[in-house]
């Protein structure tokens, strides 16, 4: 039987596609050797991404034989991933001009990458998730690279590269063993096996773990996070706000899918697994965090704990886990990509300021700039009234409320023991007379207007939570049938 | 109606944001966005009363603000008779105060920053009176606490003046523990902090004993707040700020939160008699107590501030005996004397190139006219001769206790009547008339303020001229503004007779003339005003040594605690684990960094090492 075609059901992911094939055309256009319009047909093509999104809100189908689906949950990943693509976009336009590496094909492989996590956002079977990932991986791939005079750019992209071919490994070979075991890679086929008796299957356990593997190493949770820094130090700073946000987010939405729609009747057995990734994760993330002195690398790992606080939520499952991911995932991309956003405009002469030492002083020359991160900084915390404090509130809360009190405490350590280095970055800006040349902010205007958005969502979401988190948990619902 | 309610505490948001942001661009002309910030906020204000007396009134959310379970609360704005007359007096009086202010902080470092706080002030108090909820009214309530220690620290070099902001921010927080746990019982006995709702449900089947719980919590807040005693001290010291700030937090905001709280959640307190008992009482033994202080004082600020004290006091009996509608007229007329007074001193203060001590003043009315004038308009307000607005609003306070049975309590507010026609006249005939005390220096330059000071000052006496006659006349049907605030308050009993209002008349006027034979019937020396004649006169003051009391109880105790703390138990215990545990972490992370060796071999290893464990893990759980 012919697969019926239903372009409604991968319409935002069709205009993101759309829009980078445009982008090839038009960038074989003669130009005055500037690619501006190219980033803002881009923006428009995420623009108009998110707006179908929206459309069709409230459908909940299936396409393609059930390969794809278009429920609340994919949509709201659109959501967050149209962000965190827009934002990368603005914030890239003029930081490859000053690092003289514009090129349209930047804007394209973003585009590429979105579309790769949209798809990884909206699917129904396992392949699909992989063909989304592998979309969305081979683009950052070559995106973490893009300074390719630099040795730390090669070395990102590469060691990126070969972990991530490894970690595709782990990724296939798990599909093939639950194939083995259930038959199907369709999630919902697994979901009727797994509740039938698969469940003790020693193939589907195996081929679980590989899966896991697979996933720990996109959401970078401990033990599959040690490409994370070198590969966030040496990608370009947008590239690596884009690793940050929009990857995590979609590899997060895929493991949600397979384990709320495949696996929730097991969800005992693989809690017990994510209490531990999230407990190392956390810890790990946050106690090496301390000890770094390039605000590229202290971020790195600090999405790792971030990764653990989000496993929090994952364990707790059902609705009010689930939503709080959701939501989680919707504050961490405005305070993450703010927070590059803000690392990409500093220059200290005439390279890019990401030492520690090089905030010193920044609050009296640049009090906005400072304050701006600031905001960012106390929402990585999780201090009121950030976006950050609700995300984490809804993520503890939610682990307290399903019986995993011990998991919640150790979160909430673990946030105290990142304050110290969240903190001292504050403290550098405000308190600290800088030594040497002073560390230059360059003034960009789309920039500036990614900061602002960035901005306005870690103030809206902080002040204002309630709508979002209805919006987060709703769209968890559709798992759950 | 609800763009309109919005509009009142957006304008001075608006005005305080731009401010704080381009308060270094703005400098020195920083009034041109705070007073029309101002002065739209009360044509809003204006708006909406005139809505109100249509009958209209407006509870509505901006958004849901908190949802956590069962606990779920709103930014909610209500507005009834009750908040309308109060946003009137707060944006009303704080414009007046605000075009003053224009004159007076002229050429301060900080000008900018004074009308940045000035406006998060008066936005904070509107929003606490347009609350809708506890939880809201709780948040603002704290937030006009900031407002007032900015304030009142506003000088912050000055060691006296950052002294004074800390004692009123600490002062206020012992209320504030006792307010906050009075809206968590609310939570727990109700199950919601919306008036609406906690009012609808305030019905015989919760307890005696709770309600009274809530109610004397609820009013410890107040007492904090509203500088009731024993939580009084901080008001004489927040003299300390620039003179503005004093008359804005006498007159306008802050200390009539108490008031406005208390009668907003009367329904509460009916339901706990003993407890409107005890504010009644309480509100007047403060009222003779800090107007038997402010006989004797000798800094101009100083009395005046005793002088609020006392009428706070005046405000609370009358709430505390039923007569909601009293207490919130003399609270609106306080607002328009106590502001004239404080402005009017800020005036004099201004004139004499800061000199606030009575000792040094005298014969400036011929120098200063308008000033001097519209200062003993506002003194006979206070004293309440008639007809001006304080002998309506006072006369309302002392006939309903007297009707009610609390004769003691009138005696004892007729006393304070007594005593403040005294202190008030007392500083009219020291400061204005009489021979000169001024310092050569001072006396070369006594000058009349700017019209930027003068005017708020005329518009004042002006409405401390008409407001007891256009809102105060008693009739059959109470006065006109206790019929406006009916739909709130429960109506009021009427026309009580001649009687009360003559006595307090004849006792005014006995203060008053008792001034005059003491200090403006002859010169006075400076020695005559200030060296103490017997033992009470010492006692009166030092205010009973009340600060000392509390300093030889409450403070030195802390401070020898804290210090032991500081010294043995943070330096050794505290700072002993956290250092160690600092340390082992950054060994921790040290050691971790090690592992993280950048080979990718070694990372792919991980990897496999990481993948094996996990298999192995949910294989030996399947078993």
């Amino acid at each position: 039987m012919l697969p019926l075609i239903s372009f409604r059901a991968i319409a935002p992911g069709m205009a993101l596609a759309a829009t980078a094939c445009l982008l090839l055309l038009l960038d074989l256009l003669p130009t005055r050797g500037r690619k501006d319009h190219l980033a803002v047909v881009g923006l428009a093509g995420v623009v108009l991404s998110m707006i179908l999104s929206l459309g069709l809100w409230g459908s909940d189908e299936r396409a393609f034989n059930g390969m794809v689906r278009l429920d609340g949950f994919a949509l709201f990943f659109n959501l967050v991933i149209g962000f965190a693509t827009g934002l990368v976009l603005l914030l890239s336009i003029d930081y490859l001009r000053r690092q003289g590496m514009e090129s349209g094909e930047f804007y394209i492989l973003v585009l590429f990458s979105a579309v790769g996590m949209t798809l990884m956002a909206g699917a129904g079977d396992l392949i699909v998730i992989f063909l989304g990932l592998e979309v969305m991986s081979l683009s950052l791939y070559v995106l973490a690279g893009w300074f390719e005079g630099r040795l730390e750019a090669g070395e990102a992209s590469m060691k990126y590269f070969l972990l991530g071919a490894f970690a595709s490994g782990f990724f296939l070979y798990g599909i093939a063993l639950i194939f083995g075991a259930t038959g199907s890679t369709n999630l919902d086929r697994i979901a009727v096996a797994v509740a039938g008796g698969a469940a003790r299957d020693p193939l589907l356990i195996i081929g679980f773990g590989l899966l896991v593997a697979g996933f720990g190493f996109k959401i970078s949770s401990v033990p599959f996070h040690m490409w994370t820094a070198d590969v966030y130090q040496g990608a370009p700073t947008s590239v690596t706000a884009l690793i940050a946000t929009g990857s995590k987010a979609a590899a997060f939405a895929a493991l949600l899918r397979v384990l709320l729609s495949a696996l929730r009747t097991v969800q005992p057995d693989w809690a017990v697994l994510f209490w531990g990734l999230a407990v190392l994760s956390m810890t790990a993330g946050n106690v090496v965090a301390l000890a770094q002195q390039n605000i590229k690398r202290m971020l790195a790992y600090s999405s790792i704990a971030h990764a653990g606080y989000i496993l929090v939520g994952v364990v707790a499952g059902g609705a009010l886990g689930g939503g709080g991911v959701l939501f989680y995932l919707l504050v961490y991309t405005f305070t993450t990509a703010g927070a590059f956003g803000v690392i990409l405009l500093l220059e200290r002469d005439g390279r890019e300021a990401v030492a520690v030492s090089d905030l010193a002083g920044l609050a009296t020359r640049h009090p906005v700039l400072a304050l701006t991160f600031s905001v960012f900084l106390l929402s990585l915390v999780g201090i009121p009234p950030t976006a950050g404090f609700v995300g984490k509130f809804y993520l503890f809360g939610a682990a307290v409320r399903t019986g995993y009190v011990w998991l919640a405490v150790i979160g909430v350590v673990n946030s105290a023991i990142a304050a110290y280095y969240y903190l001292r970055l504050i403290v550098f800006m405000y308190m600290r007379e800088p030594e040497g040349s002073p560390t230059v902010l360059v003034p960009s205007l789309p920039a500036g207007l990614a900061l602002a958005v960035a901005l306005w969502g870690v103030v809206q979401l902080g002040v204002l939570p309630a709508p979002f988190l209805d919006l987060a948990q709703a769209a968890v619902i559709p798992l759950l049938r | 109606m609800a763009r309109l309610v919005w509009l009142i505490p957006l304008f001075p948001l608006v005005g305080t944001l731009v401010n704080a942001l381009f308060g270094r661009v703005i400098g020195h002309r920083a009034h041109w966005i705070a007073v029309p910030a101002l002065g739209a906020s009360f044509l809003a204000s204006y708006a909406v009363f005139v809505r109100v007396s249509g009958g209209e009134t407006y509870t509505g959310d901006l958004f849901q603000w908190i949802a956590a379970g069962s606990f779920q609360t709103a930014i909610t704005a209500q507005v009834d008779p009750l908040s309308a007359v109060m946003l009137l007096v707060v944006t009303g009086v704080g414009f007046l105060i605000h075009l003053y202010s224009a004159g007076y902080m002229h050429g301060d470092d900080g000008y900018a920053r004074f009308f940045t706080y000035l406006n998060l002030f008066v936005f904070s108090m509107v929003m606490l009176v347009l609350a809708g909820n506890f939880l809201l009214l709780y948040v603002f309530w704290e937030a006009v606490g900031l407002c007032s220690y900015l304030l009142i620290g506003f000088w912050y070099q000055k060691q006296s003046a950052s002294d004074a902001g800390k004692k009123a921010f600490i002062v206020n927080r012992v209320g504030d523990f006792g307010f906050g746990l009075g809206i968590m019982l609310i939570w727990t006995t109700f199950g919601t902090l919306d008036y609406g709702e906690v009012f609808a449900r305030a019905d015989a089947s919760v307890s005696v004993a709770t309600y009274t719980a809530i109610a004397l919590l609820l009013f410890m807040g107040a007492c904090g707040k509203s500088a009731q005693l024993p939580l009084h001290t901080w008001l004489p010291d927040a003299m300390e700020g620039p003179t503005p700030v004093s008359a804005l937090i006498h007159a306008a905001t802050m200390v009539t939160a108490g008031v406005y709280m208390v009668a907003r959640s009367h329904k509460l307190f009916e339901m706990a008699p003993v407890s409107l008992e005890i504010v009644a009482w309480v509100g007047g033994l403060t009222a003779v107590f800090a107007a038997s202080i402010g006989l004797v004082q000798t800094d101009i600020k100083r009395v005046l501030a005793y002088s609020t004290i006392s009428q706070l006091g005046y405000m609370f009996a009358g709430v505390g005996v039923g007569a909601y509608a009293a207490g919130i007229f003399h609270l609106v007329t306080h607002a328009f004397f106590k502001a004239l007074l404080f402005l009017g001193a800020g005036s004099v203060i201004h004139g004499l190139s800061g000199e606030q001590d009575l000792r040094k003043m005298g014969a400036i009315a011929p120098r200063m006219r308008v000033t001097a004038v519209t200062f003993v308009v506002g003194a006979a307000g206070l004293a309440g001769l008639p007809p001006l607005a304080g002998f309506f609003s006072k006369d309302e306070i002392l006939a309903a206790a007297a009707s009610e049975g609390h004769t003691l309590l009138f005696l004892l507010l007729l006393a304070g009547a007594f005593m403040t026609a005294f202190y008030i006249f007392r500083v009219v005939f020291l400061a204005l008339f009489g021979a000169s005390r001024l310092s050569h220096e001072a006396a070369h330059h006594v000058h009349e303020s700017p019209a930027v000071m003068t005017v708020p000052l005329a518009v004042l006496a002006g409405l401390t001229v008409v407001a007891g006659l256009a809102l105060g006349l008693p009739s059959a049907h109470g006065t006109a503004f206790s019929r406006f605030l009916a739909p709130v308050f429960p109506a009021e009993e009427a026309a009580r007779g001649l009687a009360v209002p003559l006595v307090s008349v004849v006792v005014a006027v006995a203060g008053v003339l008792l001034a005059w034979l003491m200090y403006g019937r002859r010169p006075v020396t400076a020695e005559e005003i200030a060296v103490p004649k017997n033992a009470l006169h010492s006692l009166l003051l030092h205010k009973y040594y009340v600060d000392e009391l509390y300093d030889a109880v409450f403070v030195r105790p802390l401070f020898a605690l804290s210090g032991w703390c500081a010294r043995v138990f943070d330096l050794g215990v505290i700072d002993g684990a956290v250092n160690g545990i600092g340390r082992l972490v950054v060994a921790w992370a040290q050691g971790l960094r090690r592992v993280q060796t950048g080979f990718v071999m070694n990372y792919a290893l991980g990897m496999l090492a990481g993948a094996v464990a996990i298999v192995a893990f949910l294989l030996a759980r399947a078993r």
